[in-house]
């Protein structure tokens, strides 16, 4: 990744991760540090916390997208085969109906969009998420495996125009959580 | 959202006791972590499946040796248990994806408990029921005929019969259902992978959770994925039995061309789920303690649940009767007459007994909060669910038009020894379930308990 920046001898730093015993608290942080400019941040937390990504503004609508054009070309696949096996390839008379007998054709054309869409679904989500990614900067944070479980986190990343080591430091601290950490950066 | 917070439509909390996170994470990954805990029904049920299994294998291999002349099917009843079983177990996996994707559509918190279990026994009741057709093919190792793919042998299957759009319906559903899974699993998979010690546990948790790390990004991604999956398999699950009811609809023979069979086998697809999910909640609650999880309440409303696919099933056996009337014509009417008093009218009247009198008793609380009660009623749903496919296919086939081509149909060993293997399959694959994967859906759980836990009650009245 290249968040990593330089500080003068210590370790390269990934950012610095603040820890909150409750959602709402992360909430209102994540809030406050939209609010003070930070732009590369992001917050961790045990199970989706309604109205952060908005106390965050962070916005993505691709996944809707992806779905959506996966489950047409899905459609237009179901379909396709269809048409091009019965019309082009093997046309067979079967009591006298059309070779194109588009009515008959709904079934398999609907499964296929649905399983276009859902492997779109997953597919892109992970792939969006930047997953799997077994290794992350994070990871190394003290107390991070609460994550997973009981405990809220945000991190201001290095790699924010507005981030400063005491700066940040100092503003993550005015926001109230239990502890602030430095994040090392993954070695290169 | 903030109506759904309080609980809709009882006092009992969906999360009962004084919990925290940590405390509701313990409860459930606490089973996969200890695994020297496991109750000894664990044992004996897994046992009881293994040995099953075995049953399974050899009539397997038996079939595979032999051809399917081993099984009773015969001319004029060339389907028979394949199907039957087919339809029971494909049945059953309905009710996983009704709880896990249109519970959540229409934001029944209660789902949340019991989603993971259910999806679970979606994907065992698929796989036993995609072994029958691939089996009843005769030549299971070229079952891969039954897809669509360039061949030398120019050939491609029928899209206009109903057993192709059934190849695509079950492998769609199979996969859909596969992906929903596992999509709700990576979470909680990365809360195992932060919490076991073990080496080899933790980099195989590590590895399925795909590197989750809970960023508030993720999740909301995550949640936009989640939803929509929810909104595809809603209409996949009712085309998918749909699709095996046209199976029959859409041939001529008495008993199977119905316009009522699409919707009449999706509620009981729902029935039958239903009462399998109850039938191994019910002991499971206990024997591994979740009851403070799946309270009484869950029960309560499965058992709702169970009653009225029960009634809308039963409505669609009053109306073939009616339809046998009122279609005056001759061939209906025989094969109702036929049902009632023919060769295999012990098997009607049974139906009739378990799935639309014995179920009435649902209809009283007491009765929905009698753990015994509610089990054996579901069993006897299992049942009846089972004779209803049994009354529709060999006993429909074997009187049709002509008296000149009547038949019997007799089950050998074989039938039954596949029968009560696919069972024992699905008990084995339950049970070993339970101990290597999280069985409630930790994360879910934890978001509910952040909304309805007492403490927050008391924030959202001050800011109120």
């Amino acid at each position: 990744m290249s968040h990593a920046i330089e500080v003068s001898q210590g370790p390269k730093v990934y950012g610095y991760i603040a820890e909150f015993e409750e959602a709402e608290q992360l909430v209102q942080a994540a809030r406050k540090t939209a609010e003070a400019g930070y732009r590369d941040f992001d917050a961790y937390s045990p199970f989706p916390i309604h109205g952060l990504p908005e106390a965050m503004r962070f916005k993505d609508a691709r996944v809707p997208w992806i779905i959506f054009f996966c489950g047409v070309i899905g459609a237009i696949v179901g379909y396709g085969l269809q048409y091009y096996v019965t019309v082009f390839d093997y046309p067979m008379n079967v009591g006298g109906r059309p070779n194109h007998s588009w009515v008959q054709y709904i079934p398999i054309t609907f499964e296929c969009t649905v399983l276009f869409a859902a492997l779109g679904a997953v597919v892109g989500m992970f792939g969006l998420n930047g997953l799997p990614r077994p290794y992350h900067p994070v990871f190394e944070a003290k107390n991070f495996e609460r994550a997973s479980e009981d405990r809220f986190f945000l991190v201001i990343e290095a790699s924010d125009g507005k981030f400063d080591a005491e700066a940040t430091r100092r503003f993550l601290e005015s926001l109230g959580p239990t502890e602030v950490n430095l994040v090392e950066a993954e070695e290169v | 959202m903030a109506e759904t917070l309080t609980k809709p439509h009882d006092e009992e909390p969906l999360i009962e006791g004084n919990q925290t996170y940590a405390s509701l994470t313990e409860t459930v990954a606490g089973v996969v972590q200890r695994q020297k805990d496991h109750p000894k029904a664990w044992f004996v049920a897994f046992v009881l499946g293994f040995g099953l299994v075995n049953v399974l294998l050899l009539s397997i291999t038996y079939l595979v040796y032999m051809g399917i002349g081993i099984w009773g099917n015969n001319q004029p009843v060339a389907w028979s248990f394949d199907i039957i079983n087919f339809v029971w177990w494909i049945g059953i996996g309905h009710a996983g994806t009704l709880i896990s994707a249109i519970l959540l559509l229409m934001r029944q918190e209660w789902r949340t408990s019991i989603n993971r279990f259910a999806e679970a026994m979606t994907i065992f009741a698929v796989m036993c029921a995609g072994m029958y057709p691939l089996l009843h093919t005769g030549r299971p190792w070229v079952a891969y005929w039954l897809l669509p793919y360039p061949n030398i042998l120019a050939m491609w299957p029928q899209p206009r019969s109903p057993l192709v759009w059934d190849v695509f319906a079950v492998s769609t559903y199979m996969t859909v259902s596969i992906l929903f899974w596992y999509t709700g699993l990576v979470p909680d998979l990365a809360t195992l992978r932060d919490r076991v010690k073990n080496r080899f546990a933790k980099v195989l948790a590590g590895m399925g959770s795909l590197g989750w790390r809970g960023s508030a990004k993720h999740w909301m991604r995550y949640e936009q994925a989640y939803i929509i999956l929810a909104g595809l398999s809603t209409p996949l699950v009712l085309s998918v039995h749909t699709i095996v009811s046209f199976d029959f609809a859409v041939s001529i023979l008495p008993g199977w061309q119905a316009t009522i069979f699409p919707p009449y086998f999706v509620a009981g697809a729902v029935y039958a789920g239903f009462a399998m999910v109850l039938t191994f909640m019910i002991p499971m609650r206990r024997w591994y303690r979740i009851e403070h999880l799946v309270t009484m309440n869950h029960i309560d409303w499965m058992a709702k649940i169970m009653l009225t696919t029960g009634l809308i099933v039963f409505y669609g056996y009053i109306v073939e009767v009616f339809y046998a009337w009122y279609s005056a014509n001759p061939y209906e009417q025989f094969m109702m007459w036929n049902r009632w008093h023919g060769p295999y009218a012990p098997a009607y009247w049974l139906l009739i007994l378990c799935n639309g009198v014995i179920p009435q008793l649902l209809w009283s609380k007491k009765n929905r909060r009698n753990l015994k009660l509610v089990f054996a009623v579901s069993l006897v749903v299992s049942l009846g669910m089972w004779l209803e496919r049994f009354i529709i296919i060999p006993v429909s086939l074997h009187r049709d038009f002509l008296p000149s081509s009547w038949g019997m149909y007799y089950p050998t060993i074989w039938d039954f020894g596949m029968f009560f293997g696919t069972i024992g399959f699905f008990v084995m694959m339950m049970f070993l379930f339970v101990r290597f994967i999280p069985m409630i859906s930790i994360f879910e759980v934890r978001e509910l308990w952040s909304r309805i836990r007492p403490q927050r009650a008391e924030v959202k009245e001050v800011e109120a």
